[in-house]
């Protein structure tokens, strides 16, 4: 018997589900999460799944793990002291930056920039100097470069980035210095900026670079312990990490280039809801996480997530390739005022977080907060009614909420509906990022709501956008833990060419690309997956000849050796018109060439829910007075645990579970299908 | 005569009651396409200048032609009142001439797109946006010569024309204007880019409308200028004095050997107006640094500045234009009569900047920001690469940010919005340069408790002969520091020619002549600084001599003694803190860094440059300034200086 395990640390709980690879069937645990060393709380997941499921731990093959610790690292300032080698010349290119600030006109007057990743007192320069199009043209001096690196040995660093100019053309200097660093610093992990990120512009590659040495001894720690661990309770256990960009990597991979992991979190979820939606019959939709601080969304198109090569964590943006989840700072915390200046409705962007939470939640919060706008207006009925211990102190929320109503001379109900819609807008402003910006039209897609608060949201967005149906997915809480059993693993090899069209050929665009497959391939054979299982796909980046952005060109590799380039130049038009309404007559240039390898899917079929009739009554838990377009109304309250496949809820109506709330506006049904997702369409749209 | 609007559908749009959270969606709606407009600019644009610098500005107004949201003040009124045609659906405007924009932009390189938003044959609204060329013809590469006489000099000028008539690209037009280019496939796509970018501000009001009914709307813009005007009107009332504060400031030359040029302006308030007048700026210069200057512009400037200090969220828009009087005598260096040249401008632009700091600073303390970076000087280099194949770059530089109320000044950015720098890799891949240094220069943001950002030292090593033109100020007078705080250093520009000798080289010209391994230096000048810097935490201080921004010499104008290893010796610093405190007395409100004629006096000694000649203006010019000033009986307030 051979079992596979998908594990995912959030916040409050640790998710695992175990599934038997043979025939598919799954258990699923929840435990607390152990913030001060998660791997504690990933081991109790393993002990109780497999107690659940009766197997011993040794029986398990394969896990597949999302990790939240580089991001962590990151917004709470708890990296390592990282050590920068710079050409000379360049010393502040992390303090001077893109010289940008944000906020706009005259923002320079509030405009405070935080002090550089890796601190000025510990970057040094090296003489030594690559032109543009790779040729030395000053040699590097090793013997100042040993000088400069013992004195970064002297102040105490952790880790140490070497990012030289124009080494995205030559990397020989790099990769002697690297050579220098680890004879003088024997216990520093280094990364090469030629290595982590090959590509043009120097901060781009510098800040990735740096990032990756800002997290790598604390993700290094973790994913060794987590191996040891593993390796003590399973034995000959493989371990994978999910990366940003959905694939999953083995932990020397994660070990290495941890910057390719700040999105493996919100990239579980994405897969999850992939694996899930899918099964629903849908293959175009958009994500809609909301938490209660920040919200995720994402586009799948064609039963895959778009990917940006750009990754953003808090303020930093690093140049790393990530499953295209853009955040935006509100949530269920969002908190709600009134500017005396200008009297309008404000959401944001401060937040109650978890402490003191929203006023409703008792906790000494007295701010009127997002959550606290839900509670007024009714979605959030007495958790009673389930069972639950979730205590809502209701007068508190109407309380906060009535600061609003005082300030704009509304009625406390009229506020809270105002917040949200406010906060919607600010949701409809992050889908349409990823929709409507990148030449989609939200219209063609579903909306996937999951998170605590998503559910509760999604159908007035949906009513906006017109994305139906809104899927709510049957246990939003392990839908990450979903996504990282069932992700592929995956490599990718790449290479810049920079040449026009006109300067290569059919023949050497595919027998770069070739080879770069055979690259990618053998380190999944690494992995122990036979060829058969392994499938590529290609890509080439390609611009207008003189412009500074690339786009992403999908490659059809029979199409390619049937027609030749022209094909991939008629593909990169037909894309610049989609983003940009207009495409050139002019040269196109190709930038670089990549070939992702993947592993085949887990088959997993999601467990299917008894039939029931039409008719829902039967999983109703009592009835909730809601206020909706105006006025109060008594709406029906449902279980979800009770619903069976087929039933049909007419909106306006709650839905309860446990770790989340759906609500249903007038005029919109939603109907159950036979895995359990809620499918929300207006009424009569079917 | 004014423009004749043709439109099919002649109902009325009526002014209807506006759910105040549909009227906060629509603005969030309208922010949004307004953010949108730049993402394609930028995605799109080719020209390193608009594309990675983003030297651009948009803005979406309503139906009258008042700005909701943007960046640049509406000139929509003054185009349709002197635009002479009619103005149908689908079409769509290009110009490039102040003169005709009444300085919506303000030298011919900025090309500005307007479109009238049609929808159900009425129209309800306006889209525009305006970027940087890196040339539009003329007698030098960039098409900004230094010692311009006349606007006829700076390259084609594109009267209001429509490039798209009823939806139809006028192809013989593009192409008469894209022929009088150096670059004429970065200026189509570049106006491409800009029309993209408004048409899809068309897009988002056409689906807002749609989403809000047309006449919600219609008035949900009336309320958004009305909010705006609202709040504006209270900081006014409460930010404003009565009484009348007086500043001026310099610029340094004119490119033709003459200078500094005064800029001076009072501010004051008469219950709920605030009056900005330019009386005692000198006349208009013979040469280009007049900066025609929009009044809705300038009221645009002067409602950012106060919008960020009190409450950053507000929207800005046109809607508190009413309340500010600016007032700017013709014929002078800020409203120069046609044909003067104008190219120039960018330094009494944004000169301007810190005239508007100085007195709002004066009438109320925590709006008080030192002198900034309050320019975006240029590089130009341009010849033929070994190909034979003709090359040309602009490009921006940045410096020191001025220390505020809120904190230190960044090092090597800038005050434009959303402007960025160009990757040094980049250049080197598209230009014949290789780039020795990209640095920020210690000790040249002005010392304060809030220090000022320092500027930027970048090394242009030239791999093809060429020519290089610069244009930069601030290399005499000084980035004056505010409240205690000691000015920023000055510019300085010098090629290094590899037989060894240096050649300084004056912030105004063209044509610099440079060979194959020449390098030319180009430092922008550092941030003023903000308050006492004898109060700056030593601990600050400490960290910035261990980082390299500031020297140990440096730290002593903050008298903090540092030895070895970026160690403080504490009992110094207590010593040499107090004997400075005993030395200096009480500051100063403005550190100038001296008087101006002293500083002109010493101007060789420290400078390396010959000290400008006293302007010559023209004898119409003078007898024009004196009569206006006859008629407004004019009297200079004195400043109240002291802190």
């Amino acid at each position: 018997m051979a079992y596979r395990l998908g594990v995912d640390v959030g916040g409050t709980f640790t998710d695992v589900l175990l599934i038997d690879e043979e025939d598919s069937s799954f258990h699923v645990a929840k435990v607390p999460s152990t913030p001060a060393d998660s791997s504690i709380g990933v081991l109790n997941g393993i002990a109780r799944v497999c107690e659940l499921a009766d197997i011993r731990p040794g029986a398990i093959q394969n896990v597949m793990h999302g990790t939240t610790v580089a991001t962590n690292a990151i917004l709470t300032g708890k990296g390592a002291r990282v050590g920068l080698v710079t050409t000379k010349g360049y010393r502040h290119v992390l303090q001077i930056a893109r010289s940008f600030v944000p906020g706009g006109l005259g923002a320079w007057v509030i405009f405070n920039k935080t002090p550089p990743l890796a601190p000025l007192a510990l970057t040094v320069e090296a003489h030594e100097r690559i032109d543009a199009r790779g040729e030395i043209v000053e040699t590097l001096d090793e013997d100042e470069l040993r000088e400069s690196l013992r004195s970064l040995e002297q102040k105490g660093i952790d880790a140490l980035t070497i990012s030289l100019i124009n080494s995205y053309t030559n990397d020989s200097h790099e990769k002697i210095a690297g050579r220098i660093a680890a004879e003088e610093l024997p216990d520093i992990p280094i990364s090469l900026s030629s290595q982590v990120i090959p590509e043009m512009q120097e901060y781009e590659r510098t800040i990735t670079t740096v990032c990756n040495s800002y997290v790598r001894p604390i993700v290094s720690r973790y994913v060794r312990n987590l191996s040891r661990e593993l390796g003590t309770i399973s034995g000959d256990v493989n371990l994978h990490i999910l990366r940003s960009d959905g694939g999953l990597t083995s932990p020397v991979g994660a070990e290495t280039v941890p910057v390719n992991l700040l999105m493996s979190g919100p990239a579980g979820g994405v897969t999850g809801a992939l694996w899930i939606v899918r099964q629903a019959g849908f293959d175009n939709f958009l994500t809609f996480d909301m938490g209660g601080t920040s919200t995720d969304v994402c586009l799948v198109r064609d039963g895959v997530a778009q990917i940006r090569r750009e990754t953003t964590v808090g303020d930093l943006t690093v140049r790393a390739s990530s499953v295209d989840v853009r955040s935006v700072g509100a949530g269920g915390g969002s908190i709600a005022h009134v500017p005396e200046l200008t009297k309008a409705l404000r959401v944001g962007p401060e937040s109650a977080g978890a402490d003191p939470g929203p006023a409703g939640y008792g906790k000494g919060g007295s701010e009127p907060t997002v959550t606290d706008a839900n509670v007024v207006l009714g979605h959030l009925p007495e958790a009673s009614l389930l069972g639950g211990d979730l205590a809502i102190d209701r007068a508190k929320s109407a309380d906060a909420v009535g600061k609003i109503a005082r300030a704009l001379d509304f009625s406390t109900e009229r506020a809270a509906a105002g917040i949200y819609n406010i906060v919607n807008e600010t949701m409809i402003g992050a889908l349409r990022l990823v929709s409507v910006q990148q030449g989609f039209d939200p219209r063609d897609f579903a909306l996937v709501a999951f998170g605590g608060a998503g559910a509760m949201h999604a159908n007035a967005l949906a009513r906006i956008l017109g994305c139906w149906p809104v899927i709510v997915p049957p246990s939003p809480g392990v839908l990450c833990a979903y996504g990282d059993a069932t992700t592929r693993t995956r490599d990718e090899a790449s290479r810049s060419l920079m040449r026009r069209f006109s300067e290569t050929s059919q023949a050497d665009v595919l027998a770069i690309l070739e080879e770069l497959a055979e690259q990618a391939a053998k380190s999944l054979d690494a992995e122990g997956i036979p060829r058969a299982d392994q499938s590529a796909h290609f890509e080439i980046d390609v611009r207008y000849a003189g412009q500074v952005l690339h786009l992403t060109v999908t490659v059809d590799m029979e199409e390619l050796r049937r027609s030749g380039l022209g094909c991939i130049e008629a593909a990169f038009d037909e894309l610049h018109e989609r983003l940009y309404t207009f495409a050139l007559d002019m040269d196109r240039e190709i930038i670089n060439l990549r070939a992702i390898v993947q592993g085949k899917e887990t088959p997993l079929s999601a467990p299917r829910l008894a039939a029931g009739t039409r008719d829902a009554s039967a999983a109703q838990a009592g009835s909730q007075t809601v206020y909706v377009e105006g006025a109060h109304r008594d709406v029906p309250v449902y279980d979800r645990a009770r619903l069976l496949a087929g039933n049909v809820i007419e909106g306006p109506a709650i839905v309860m579970q446990l770790d989340s709330t759906t609500v249903l506006l007038p005029d919109h049904d939603g109907e159950i299908d036979a895995i359990g997702n809620i499918l929300i369409r207006p009424r009569g749209a079917g | 005569m004014p423009a004749t609007v043709i439109e099919s559908n002649h109902t009325p749009f009526s002014r209807v009651e506006v759910d105040p959270v549909d009227l906060d969606i629509i603005e969030n709606a309208l922010r949004n396409a307004r953010h949108e407009m730049d993402a394609v600019l930028f995605r799109t644009a080719m020209s390193p200048g608009i594309r990675e610098q983003h030297d651009e500005f948009p803005l979406i107004a309503n139906r009258d032609g008042k700005m909701v949201v943007g960046q640049f003040g509406a000139f929509i009124n003054v185009f349709l009142n002197s635009y002479e045609g009619e103005i149908h659906e689908g079409d769509v405007f290009l110009t490039n001439d102040p003169y005709s924009c009444d300085g919506a932009i303000s030298h011919t390189p900025d090309w500005l797109v307007l479109l009238p938003i049609f929808k159900n044959g009425r129209v309800i609204g306006w889209a525009a946006m305006f970027g940087h060329m890196t040339d539009t013809g003329g007698r030098v590469p960039g098409s900004m010569p230094t010692d311009a006489q006349q606007i006829f000099e700076e390259g084609i000028i594109i009267p209001p024309t429509k490039i798209y008539r009823r939806s139809e690209r006028q192809e013989e037009i593009l192409q008469l204007i894209l022929h009088n280019c150096r670059m004429p496939h970065w200026n189509r796509s570049d106006l491409d880019a800009l029309i993209a970018g408004c048409r899809l501000a068309a897009i988002r009001v056409i689906e807002l409308s749609d989403r809000f009914g047309d006449d919600t709307y219609f008035s949900a813009l009336e309320e958004l200028l009305e909010r705006t005007r609202r709040a504006m009107r209270h900081i006014i009332l409460t930010g404003i004095s009565e009484e009348k504060q007086y500043f001026e400031d310099y610029l340094d030359d004119d490119g033709v050997g003459m200078g500094p040029y005064k800029i001076a302006c009072t501010l004051w308030r008469e219950g709920d107006k605030m009056i900005l007048d330019f009386e005692g700026t000198d006349p208009q210069s013979q040469s280009s640094i007049n900066f025609y200057c929009n009044e809705e512009m300038t009221k645009m400037h002067c409602g950012v500045f106060l919008i960020m200090l009190a409450d950053p969220q507000i929207l800005f828009n046109d809607g508190f234009y009413d309340l500010m009087d600016v007032r700017i005598p013709e014929g002078t260096l800020y409203k120069p009569i046609k044909p003067a040249a104008l190219s120039c401008r960018t330094h009494g632009l944004a000169r301007c900047m810190d005239v508007l700091a100085g007195l709002f600073g004066q009438s109320n303390p925590d709006y008080m920001c030192a002198a900034g970076f309050s320019a975006s000087p240029h590089f130009l280099y341009s010849g033929y690469d070994s190909r034979g194949e003709w090359f040309q770059l602009f490009h921006i530089a940045f410096g020191g940010i001025a220390a505020a109320p809120s904190g230190d000044g960044a090092d090597g950015h800038g005050m434009w919005p959303d402007f960025t720098n160009v990757p040094c890799e980049y250049l080197e891949a598209i230009c014949p340069l290789r780039m020795d240094a990209h640095e920020v220069i210690p000790d040249s943001g002005g010392a304060g408790l809030h220090r000022g950002g320092n500027g930027v030292h970048t090394a242009y090593r030239i791999l093809n002969a060429g020519d290089v033109s610069i244009h930069d100020d601030r290399w005499l007078s000084y980035p004056w520091g505010v409240r205690g705080g000691l000015p920023g250093a000055r510019s300085r520009k010098y090629v290094e020619r590899t037989d060894g000798t240096i050649e300084v080289l004056p912030s105004k010209c063209d044509r610099v002549r440079v060979e194959p391994g020449d390098v030319v230096h180009y430092c922008t000048w550092g941030g003023g600084g903000w308050g006492d810097p004898l109060e700056r935490p030593v601990k600050q201080v400490a960290f910035d001599v261990e980082a390299g921004l500031v020297t140990a010499a440096g730290a002593r104008r903050y008298g903090v003694v540092v030895g070895e290893e970026s160690a403080v010796n504490e009992e110094a610093t207590r010593a040499l803190r107090e004997s400075m405190r005993l030395e200096r007395g009480n500051p100063d409100l403005f550190d100038m860094g001296g008087d101006i004629d002293e500083i002109v006096a010493r101007c060789e000694e420290e400078t390396g440059l010959p000290a400008p000649r006293p302007p010559e203006f023209a004898p119409w010019a003078l007898t024009r300034l004196s009569q206006h000033s006859r008629t407004q009986a004019f009297d200079p307030p004195g400043a109240g200086r002291k802190a």
